[in-house]
């Protein structure tokens, strides 16, 4: 369940503000390699808070977000390669214009289905996205991709920039920063989004759609803004994350990808705001690290997926929040 | 002329293949109302346990005796499923469909690492078999024998099944399962049993459709996923739930790729998905779709 | 001046006639109840008028606009609401996010996607002050879906009611609940209701109930209506006595 609030908005504020501050000083005292991983999770943890406004909010699950973080990504990828452009607001401009597009046309076609058909539409719509990248390789660059170095990047308009071989340590504690503040922003934003009129409105939906249609309602035109601004955010989480990877492949567009983000909600808690964000920042930590423990990755990911859907639905989040409720059952409002 | 022959064979071998896989798909959600998302990871089970049982039997063996092993590839993949569905799915009959989508997520996960851990990255193919029914001229171009005798075992597939569902008790019971748990349960119908079996069948028909395509195609790591998704757009076209709508969902599938590939290869699934989604618009149900 | 009207509603459903030829009228500001055996086609009129079904034929006029083959939402907009027999709340919202969703409808206001809901003190002060006249104040924060079943009854009614309808349809809003909390829903509801001056029509099965609260009373049978008149007529009507007393006493 979406939480009761068990914690106050306050308290909810004060802990999110000491999580930032602590988050600010990362760069501190870890090194450029723990920050890169930090700044790889940010990012990821925006596509996952994206994700979670249709699985957490709407009630529809998408295994097809890859197609928007390779929107957000490619857009990178192109406006470097066909147009010279350097400025990273650009970029990102141009993710969020190209991904909004794509979001936009699957949105018409899948929100018109719930349910399994819509986990079928959107997983197939994102591989028709990613054969035609693999495919129309003289402008995708097809499995070599097309490259995008940091060093080429430039951040506030111009103001920073990574010139030089040895610039890569400058890159990634001001980058860090460039992400954090951005990830910042986008987790308020959806703060905002959830807790507005058209965020209830859809949990309304997703708890009980004939209801809300006897409210006047109309669904589906609420269920297609959801996805707009879900393949949004996940589409600015595929363009912040290019200059990081430095390479633009139809991997991305790949429906493992789409899994990932899938699993980030579910490890986290797609019941909660902060589960999907948790979820991201832990799996990336848990995939290079069982990376470089394992052949079988995959094998891996997917125990832990079947063991968390069988025993532990409510995720990280959900398990520690009812584990600390149950300390304090004074706090646990109803349920 | 020869030439278009030769690719309305391909494309109904294609069709035998994928109406199998969508076949299964539809069964196990018409009777137990659970997408299977690795369905397509049982096809690919079914293609490299019988590609590598007839490379490591055919020392031992006579080539036509290889042939049963495509059954046993089959069966194999099909008492997989009968392990599988009791143990992993029945837990989650009860939880709402997005669990349903994920435990099955995590199995097309842990099957699709599975098969890399036991055969790994390596192609694998048992082109003995088709190389020994040889070929015939049609028209004056050469075909393999082999893909027609597959056409063919695609037909009696397609029979039989529709002779079991709609033609023995046990397709009764099925049918009634399918229609209402409860009621079925109310009625002495043992729906436990019921579900095993429908899944165990649904898996042994994807393990079919890989064991059959193995002697003409390689095995490959990915190829499930890859004919997941195709096998979805002959659901969607056909109807999820309808055993009518994979046979016909198949056949246009496949002849719709065989044109594509022909005329324009790079937009193919773009255009499988086009066509989808138009059917979808017109009819959301699929073309043999119940309402829900 | 009659504020809604059918003529010649029909509806089938394979061989039964759910709904036959029916002329129905709701005049402005009565407490009207419509009654009838299962079956007797009672929820399928409602159904109807809602545009949760659509006719076979006939017509639905609200005032003099004809409203039989409109969406639903038009016909809220036109002033139509309605709650359900089987409970439909947003069981994962809180009480006060079910109302206020309503009020949020009501006023077109369901788009705003960059303001806290919470913030709108209006919309909140509104809904806490329904709430409270449905006896529902204290359970303002609580999960509808945690709600005892009588509360759940009030609170659908209350979520039509926050739309501010001019004629609200109550699908046995005492079903399924003991015969002691019957009498406290209903005290309830007519209570707001008529203090609202909003038109209403109640299923409702329980004949005390009828006669105690209503101004009219419509009996149904078979499709068609059997009775139509201020309860003391009906209660002395002996199609009624037959058909529906009767068969209530040998049930």
């Amino acid at each position: 369940m979406i939480a009761p609030q068990s914690l106050s908005t306050g308290r909810r504020a004060t802990i999110a503000g000491v999580v930032f501050i602590v988050l600010l000083l990362v760069p501190a005292f870890a090194g450029t390699y723990q920050t890169q991983l930090l700044t790889y999770g940010l990012t990821l943890a925006i596509a996952a808070l994206g994700f979670n406004l249709l699985l957490g909010y709407s009630g529809l699950l998408s295994f097809g977000h890859s197609a928007f973080l390779g929107a957000g990504a490619y857009a990178v990828a192109f406006m470097m390669r066909y147009l010279d452009i350097a400025s990273m607001e650009l970029f990102l401009l141009g993710g969020v214009a190209f991904s909004a597009v794509i979001a936009a046309l699957f949105g018409v076609i899948c929100v018109r289905h719930t349910r399994i058909f819509f986990a079928i539409l959107t997983l197939a719509l994102s591989q028709v996205l990613w054969t035609l990248a693999y495919k129309f390789f003289w402008i995708t660059g097809g499995t070599d991709g097309i490259r995008v170095p940091f060093a080429k990047v430039t951040l506030l308009g111009g103001l920073v920039s990574f010139p030089g071989a040895d610039a890569f340590p400058k890159f990634i504690t001001s980058y860090y920063y460039y992400v954090l503040v951005i990830f910042a922003l986008c987790a308020v934003l959806m703060w905002l989004i959830v807790h507005s009129p058209f965020g209830k409105t859809l949990q309304a939906i997703r708890d009980n759609e004939t209801r809300a249609r006897f409210l006047g309602v109309r669904i589906w035109r609420y269920r297609w803004l959801a996805f707009l601004v879900s393949g949004i955010f996940t589409g600015l989480a595929g363009a912040l994350w290019v200059p990081l990877n430095g390479l633009v492949t139809p991997d991305v567009l790949y429906w493992p990808q789409s899994g990932k983000i899938v699993f980030f909600a579910v490890l986290g808690g797609f019941r909660n705001f902060s589960g999907p964000i948790v979820g991201a920042v832990v799996f990336n930590y848990l995939e290079v690290y069982a990376v470089a423990l394992t052949e079988y990755w995959q094998l891996t990911l997917g125990v832990i997926l079947i063991v968390l859907v069988t025993f532990l639905p409510a995720g990280i989040v959900g398990t520690a929040m009812r584990l600390t409720s149950r300390l304090k059952p004074r706090q646990a409002v109803s349920s | 002329m020869e030439i278009v022959a030769l690719q309305v064979l391909n494309s109904l071998f294609y069709a035998a293949v994928l109406f199998l896989i969508a076949a299964g798909l539809s069964l196990i959600f018409g009777v137990m109302g659970i997408v299977n998302m690795a369905h397509g990871s049982f096809y690919a089970l079914g293609a490299y346990v019988t590609a590598w049982s007839v490379v490591a039997a055919s020392a031992a063996l006579p080539t036509p005796a290889l042939f049963l092993f495509l059954l046993l590839g089959a069966m194999a993949v099909g008492l997989v499923g009968l392990v599988i569905e009791p143990t992993l799915i029945r837990p989650f009959y009860r939880r709402p469909e997005e669990y349903q989508l994920l435990v099955t997520f995590g199995l097309l996960l842990v099957l699709e690492d599975v098969i890399r851990a036991v055969w790994g990255g390596a192609p694998l193919t048992a082109g003995r078999l088709v190389d020994s029914l040889g070929l015939i001229e049609i028209g004056g171009l050469p075909y393999p024998v082999y893909n027609l005798a597959m056409i063919g075992v695609g037909a009696v597939a397609a029979l039989a099944l529709w002779a079991f569902v709609y033609r023995t008790r046990f397709g009764v019971l099925l049918r009634a399962t399918a229609q209402d748990r409860r009621m079925a349960a109310a009625l002495g119908i043992d729906v436990g049993r019921i579900y095993v079996l429908a899944f165990g069948l649904g898996c042994f028909m994807a393990g079919l459709a890989g064991a059959i395509v193995v002697p003409s195609q390689a095995a490959v790591l990915g190829m499930g996923v890859e004919v997941l998704v195709m096998a979805f757009v002959v659901v969607v076209i056909g109807g999820l739930g309808s055993l009518e709508g994979a046979l016909v969902g198949a056949i246009i599938v496949s002849a719709l790729r065989t044109v594509t590939i022909q005329f324009w290869e790079e937009i193919e699934l773009a255009a499988l998905y086009l066509i989808a989604a138009i059917v979808l618009l017109i009819r959301p149900t699929g073309l043999f779709g119940r309402k829900s | 001046m009659s504020l809604l009207r059918t003529e010649r509603l029909s509806k089938h459903f394979g061989d039964t006639r759910a709904v036959d030829g029916v002329d129905f009228r709701v005049n402005e500001g009565e407490f009207l109840s419509l009654v009838g055996t299962n079956g007797a086609g009672k929820t399928t009129l409602v159904n109807l008028i809602s545009a949760f079904l659509f006719p076979d034929s006939g017509r639905i006029f609200i005032g003099e606009r004809d409203i039989t083959y409109s969406p639903v939402d038009d016909r809220i907009r036109a002033g139509i609401a309605r709650s359900f027999q089987l409970v439909n709340l947003f069981d994962e919202l809180t009480v006060l996010d079910n109302v206020a969703l309503a009020i949020f409808a009501r006023e077109g206001k369901t788009k705003r996607i960059f303001a806290l809901a919470e913030r709108d003190v209006a919309v909140t002060a509104e809904a806490l002050d329904l709430l409270a006249q449905f006896g529902l104040g204290v359970k303002a924060q609580a999960l509808a879906g945690g709600l005892a079943q009588g509360e759940r009854k009030l609170l659908d009614v209350a979520v039509a009611y926050a739309l501010r309808p001019k004629l609200l349809f109550l699908d046995e809003p005492t079903s399924g609940v003991s015969t002691r909390e019957k009498a406290q829903i209903m005290d309830t509801v007519s209570a707001v209701v008529r203090g609202g001056k909003i038109t209403a029509v109640v299923i409702e099965h329980d004949m005390d109930v009828v006669f105690k609260y209503s101004d009219r009373v419509v009996v149904m049978h078979e499709g068609r209506f059997l009775a139509d008149g201020p309860p003391e007529d009906i209660r002395r009507n002996q199609d009624v006595a037959t058909y529906l007393l009767g068969t209530d006493v040998a049930a």
